[in-house]
């Protein structure tokens, strides 16, 4: 049973951690000599490293929006976690947590899918944070899922 | 106490002066619009007398990036003059309602060439002494979306309907626990109807596991 709850602490957590780093760091799209998205624009060049703003387009606004929006989820679901962990009755099933979680993870797939239809350099590379992303929304899709299958014994 | 009402006078009507006589002109911060279309710069301003016969307004427009500012309308006297002379000719239209503090000028057929900085200036006669306000005029071809609206707006409204289901969840809790226990307590001949068909069975507390009792 411990082995158990601490394995799934330990994917949530994970899963958790995936998101933060895909979210904050600004490396959807790399090229030769910068990188850019989500949130800056950066490039060096013979004068230096040069960062701006990413663009100011509806569809990035929107994939930032659902990466916060999966973060805070994933967060909501740890708490609910923790409370469910010591306050379901016997034979419970953690319904919130595995909700959440699974909100959490559609809205990593929705952002993914925006962000690889909508870019518009198609020739440049994927970087870490956008391979980061969709690794995040399977092993937080599995994570609810064990979520709602899991009942409480003790 | 006399004597402090004397001082308070003094410094009362020392001050009140100096206050009435400015004058304090209100304008927008930064507007944009798009090319081609109109744009209805406002200004207004406050002032302690009332508005008198004489109030006037002064719209100056200083292009980017230059140090020289010309005057594009003008309202004094009753009469409103715009300019007929310059880059503004023809466009620029006077619409504000002096007598409601109100000086704002119509801008019509905006081109790129119109990106700048326009400086209202008011007076009210005796109230001269203030500052003009400067608003400044963004052209664009594309109105550009501001970084973060979209972004905030979705994640507003996505927490906020979480918050809103979670609350209507525990009102409903609450709602229908209560009204399970007003119905119980009105509809009571309905319920011994209810009670009558249901089968027997041994009380192991007499007196406590009656069909009512357990419906409460």
């Amino acid at each position: 049973m411990l082995c158990i709850l601490l394995g799934v602490l330990a994917l949530h957590l994970l899963v958790f951690i995936l998101l933060i780093v895909s979210t904050a760091s600004s490396q959807w799209t790399v090229e030769a000599r910068g990188h850019t998205d989500l949130w800056y624009n950066c490039h060096s060049d013979t004068q230096g490293y040069h960062c701006s703003q990413a663009s100011n387009e509806d569809w990035i606004q929107a994939v930032q929006a659902l990466m916060i929006l999966a973060v805070v989820f994933c967060f909501v679901s740890l708490l609910a976690f923790a409370y469910q962990l010591f306050r379901l009755f016997k034979g419970g099933r953690f319904f919130f947590t595995s909700i959440f979680q699974i909100l959490a993870s559609v809205f990593v797939m929705c952002a993914a899918i925006i962000y690889t239809v909508m870019r518009p350099d198609s020739d440049k590379d994927y970087g870490y944070s956008y391979v980061l992303a969709w690794v995040a929304f399977p092993l937080s899709l599995i994570s609810g899922l064990i979520y709602l299958i899991l009942r409480k014994k003790d | 106490m006399l004597r402090v009402l004397a001082l308070a006078s003094v410094v009362l009507l020392g001050i009140a002066p100096q206050a009435s006589q400015a004058i304090t002109v209100y304008t927008s911060w930064e507007r944009h619009a798009l090319v081609g279309s109109d744009i209805r710069l406002s200004c207004t301003f406050f002032s302690w007398r009332s508005i008198s016969e004489d109030v006037s307004f002064t719209w100056r427009y200083r292009p980017d990036g230059s140090k020289d500012s010309i005057s594009i309308a003008h309202f004094a006297g009753g009469e409103a003059y715009t300019d007929n002379k310059g880059v503004f000719k023809d466009r620029v239209e006077f619409v504000g309602n002096p007598k409601r503090r109100d000086g704002s000028i119509l801008i019509k057929n905006l081109d790129f060439s119109d990106n700048g900085t326009f400086t209202c200036d008011a007076k009210n006669p005796p109230d001269i002494v203030g500052r003009p306000s400067s608003v400044r005029l963004l052209v664009f071809e594309n109105l550009p979306i501001q970084a973060g609206v979209i972004t905030g707006a979705i994640i507003g409204v996505v927490l906020g309907l979480l918050v809103l289901i979670v609350v209507i969840y525990y009102l409903m809790r609450f709602l229908v626990a209560r009204r399970v226990f007003s119905l119980s307590v009105r509809s009571v001949p309905r319920l011994w109807g209810l009670c009558r068909g249901r089968e027997q069975r041994p009380e192991p507390i007499p007196g406590t596991d009656t069909c009512l009792a357990k419906a409460l």
